[in-house]
C-alpha cells in the first residue's frame, strides 16, 4: 500500500538483546481504518502498540506515521491519542480538567478549551459529568471519559490498549458499538489491541492475528473466520474442530485427506504442499451437516457417535466421537425440524469440501 | 476494634487478655510520663524543677507564665530561636528537593545498583549521629563550611534526606505509571508531566517527609555543636547549654513549646497520610 497512514517496516523488538518479542513486523494501516491487533498474551501485540505510541523503541526497523519516520520523536510530540486498559484518568483532577489537560499543554485559549471539552463530553453522552472526579464514576463512565480525553485534541490516530477489558459483558457490547460508530463518524484511524476475538471480529475493518511475535494472518473479519490461513488462526478465532491425517491426493483446489483411523475426507488445501504431508483439517461447528439429504450424493461422510447433547436455547451443541476423537462439536440452530440427539446414537456427518480446510499440522 | 473475650477462652487466655492490656498501659505510661510531667512544671512560679506543695494543692499563685516570659525576652533564647527558624526551613527545603528527586530516580526500573545507592542515601539515619557529626566536622573544616550557616544547613539536610526518600518512595510504590504515559500521549513534556501529574499525587509523601526533615533539624543538637559555631546556636543547643550552665526552668517552657509544635506537625502528617490514602483509593485499578 503506497498511501499507508501508519507503516511498520521490518520492525523487530527485543527487551533483553537476545529473544525477539516482535519478529520482522510489516504492517500497513490505511487512513481511517479500524485495525485490531489480536493475539494471546505475550504474542507481541501490546509491544507493537507501545512502539507506535513511543513508549518502547524498536530494536530494528522503521515505523512511519503519515509518511514521516517517528522512531526519534518522543511520545508527547507524536500527537497520537491513547486509551489505556485501566483508563489512566488523573485522579486529582475533575473530568473537565482531565479533558482540558491536552488542550492546556497545547496552549489553546480558555474559551475554545471549554467549548471543545463540552463537545467531547457530549460526544460520549457525559455532558453533565464535567465537575465530577474520576473516583465518583462507574467503570463504564470512566471508560467514556478516557475515550473523550483521547479524542478531545482531535488526533488523527488513536490507540486503544484493551480498553474494554475491565467492563462486564453487556457494557462491553454497548461500548464496542459506540467506539466503532464514533471512529467511523470522526474518520479517525484506530489501532485497537485485544485478546477478545469477538471484540476483534465485531469492531474491526481488518484484524491482525499475532502469535509468537509475528502476524499470522491479516484480513477482514469474515475472511479471517471463514478462510484461516493456518492452524493457529483457525484455533484462535472462533470455535473449531480439528482432525489430523495425511494428504493422500492433491487435485487442484481440492485434496483428499486420509484421517488417522483410515477414513477419507475431501478438503481445501491451504498450506499443505505435497502428498504425504501431515495435516490438521479444520471444520467450523456450524458447517457440519448431520442431515444426509442436504449433502451432495458423492460427499464423503464419517461415522459418529453422540457423546453429549447440550441445549443452549438458540442453538443445540452436540459433542460427537469422530475418527478417534471425542471433542468434535456440532452446532445446529434450534429449528422446528431439528431433532434432539441422545447420547449413544450412531449418526453420519458430512460437510461441503470447501468448508473443510487442510492446514499445517 | 471490638475485641471481646470469647466464651470458650481458657484461664491462660483470660490472664493473657487482661495482662496484655496492663502491659500496653505501662508502655504508654513509660513513653508519655516524662513528656507530660514537664508541661505543668513549666508553669512553676518558683525556679525549681520539682512540684512545689502549692502546685500540688492547685493554688493559683503557685503557677505562673514567668518562664515563658523569660523565653520570649531573654536575648540568648531569642537568638537561638531565630537561628533555629533560619536553619530548619532551609535544611528542609534542600532535603525535600534532593530527597524527592532521589526517590523518583531510584523508582525507575533501569537504574543500576539501586539497593546500594539507596543504602548510602539513608545511611545518615542508621549511622550513630556522633560519628556523622565527627565526620562532617573534619570534612566541613577542610572545605571551609565549618562554623557557617550553610554548613549547618547542609549537615541538617543530609540528616533529613533519608526521611524524604523513605516517605516519597512509599508513595511512589502506589503510583500508577500509566498516568505519566497518559500525560505524554496527551502532549505533555516530561517537566509538565512531573509538575502537573506526578507531583500533586506524591505530594502527601513529599510533605510528610519534609515535616520529618524539619523536626529532625529543629530538634538536632549533636551535629550542630560539631558543625556550627556560636553564631549558629540553635534552640536545642541553647537548651543543652542552659542545662549545664544555669539550671533554669525556662528550658521546661521551651520544651513545652517544642512538644506543642511537634504535636501540631505530626497531626498535619496524619491528615496528609489520610488524604493520600483517599487519593490512592481514587486511582482505578
Amino acid at each position: 500500500m503506497q498511501d499507508a497512514f501508519v507503516a511498520f517496516d521490518r520492525v523487530q523488538k527485543s527487551y533483553d538483546g537476545e529473544t525477539l518479542v516482535v519478529k520482522d513486523l510489516n504492517l500497513h494501516i490505511g487512513k481511517g481504518e479500524f485495525l485490531t491487533m489480536l493475539g494471546p498474551s505475550g504474542s507481541g501485540k501490546t509491544t507493537c502498540l507501545m512502539m507506535l505510541a513511543g513508549f518502547e523503541t524498536a530494536t530494528h526497523g522503521e515505523i512511519t506515521l503519515d509518511g514521516k519516520p517517528i522512531n526519534n520523536i518522543p511520545p508527547h510530540k507524536r500527537g497520537i491519542g491513547m486509551v489505556f486498559q485501566n483508563y489512566a484518568l488523573f485522579p486529582h483532577m475533575t473530568v473537565a480538567e482531565n479533558l482540558a489537560f491536552p488542550l492546556e499543554v497545547r496552549k489553546i485559549g480558555k474559551s475554545e478549551r471549554e467549548e471543545k471539552v463540552l463537545r467531547a463530553l457530549d460526544m460520549v453522552q457525559m455532558g453533565d459529568f464535567g465537575g465530577r472526579r474520576p473516583a465518583q464514576l462507574s467503570g463504564g463512565q470512566q471508560q467514556r471519559i478516557a475515550l473523550a480525553r483521547a479524542l478531545v485534541f482531535e488526533p488523527e490516530l488513536v490507540l486503544m490498549d484493551e480498553p474494554l477489558g475491565a467492563l462486564d459483558k453487556q457494557l462491553r457490547e454497548t461500548m464496542q458499538f459506540e467506539i466503532t460508530n464514533l471512529a467511523h463518524r470522526l474518520g479517525i484511524t484506530v489501532v485497537y489491541v485485544t485478546h477478545d476475538q469477538t471484540e476483534a471480529l465485531t469492531m474491526s475493518d481488518r484484524v491482525a492475528v499475532f502469535d509468537d511475535g509475528r502476524i499470522q494472518q491479516l484480513a477482514a473479519p469474515d475472511t479471517l473466520y471463514e478462510e484461516p490461513q493456518n492452524s493457529f488462526v483457525a484455533q484462535f478465532i472462533g470455535e473449531n474442530n480439528t482432525l489430523s491425517g495425511r494428504v493422500t491426493r492433491i487435485d487442484g483446489d481440492i485434496c483428499e485427506v486420509t484421517l488417522d483411523d483410515g477414513e477419507v475426507i475431501d478438503a481445501v488445501p491451504v498450506n499443505v504442499s505435497a502428498v504425504g504431508d501431515r495435516t490438521l483439517v479444520s471444520i467450523r461447528p456450524e458447517r457440519v451437516e448431520m442431515n444426509k439429504d442436504r449433502l451432495a450424493p458423492d460427499a464423503h461422510t464419517l461415522k459418529a457417535e453422540v457423546a453429549e447433547f447440550i441445549y443452549m436455547g438458540d442453538i443445540y451443541r452436540t459433542r460427537l466421537r469422530v475418527a478417534g476423537r471425542d471433542d468434535f462439536i456440532v452446532k445446529t440452530r434450534n429449528a422446528p425440524d431439528q431433532r434432539r440427539l441422545k447420547p449413544g446414537e450412531q449418526i453420519e456427518i458430512g460437510w461441503r469440501p470447501q468448508d473443510c480446510r487442510a492446514l499445517d499440522a | 476494634m471490638d475485641h471481646k473475650l470469647p466464651p470458650y477462652a481458657t484461664t491462660g487466655q483470660r490472664i493473657w487478655f487482661y495482662g496484655f492490656r496492663v502491659l500496653c498501659g505501662l508502655i504508654f505510661f513509660f513513653l508519655m510520663a516524662p513528656i507530660l510531667t514537664i508541661i505543668p512544671l513549666s508553669f512553676n512560679a518558683e525556679d525549681f524543677f520539682t512540684f512545689t506543695p502549692g502546685m500540688l494543692a492547685f493554688e493559683p499563685e503557685a503557677y505562673s507564665l514567668k518562664h515563658y516570659v523569660d523565653f520570649f525576652t531573654n536575648p540568648d533564647w531569642q537568638q537561638a530561636l531565630r537561628n533555629s527558624v533560619l536553619i530548619a526551613p532551609m535544611a528542609t527545603l534542600l532535603a525535600v528537593s534532593l530527597g524527592t528527586l532521589a526517590a523518583i530516580g531510584l523508582s525507575q526500573s533501569h537504574v543500576p545498583f539501586k539497593g546500594t545507592i539507596m543504602a548510602i542515601m539513608i545511611s545518615p539515619m542508621i549511622v550513630p549521629l556522633i560519628i556523622s557529626a565527627a565526620g562532617m566536622y573534619f570534612f566541613y573544616s577542610r572545605v571551609g563550611l565549618q562554623g557557617t550557616y550553610w554548613g549547618v544547613v547542609l549537615a541538617h539536610a543530609a540528616l533529613g534526606i533519608p526521611f524524604v526518600i523513605i516517605t516519597v518512595t512509599a508513595t511512589l510504590v502506589g503510583f500508577d505509571r500509566s498516568l505519566t504515559r497518559a500525560a505524554a500521549s496527551l502532549g505533555a513534556n516530561p517537566v509538565t508531566t512531573f509538575f502537573r501529574i506526578q507531583m500533586p499525587l506524591i505530594l502527601p509523601g513529599v510533605i510528610s517527609g519534609g515535616l520529618f526533615a524539619f523536626i529532625t533539624s529543629f530538634d538536632e543538637v549533636v551535629v550542630v555543636i560539631f558543625v556550627g559555631s556560636a553564631g549558629q546556636q540553635t534552640l536545642p543547643w541553647q537548651m543543652f547549654t542552659g542545662l549545664r550552665e544555669q539550671i533554669s526552668p525556662t528550658i521546661l517552657a521551651v520544651a513545652t513549646i517544642l512538644v506543642v509544635i511537634s504535636i501540631l506537625l505530626l497531626s498535619v502528617v496524619e491528615i496528609l497520610r489520610r488524604r493520600s490514602e483517599r487519593l490512592r483509593g481514587m486511582s482505578p485499578g
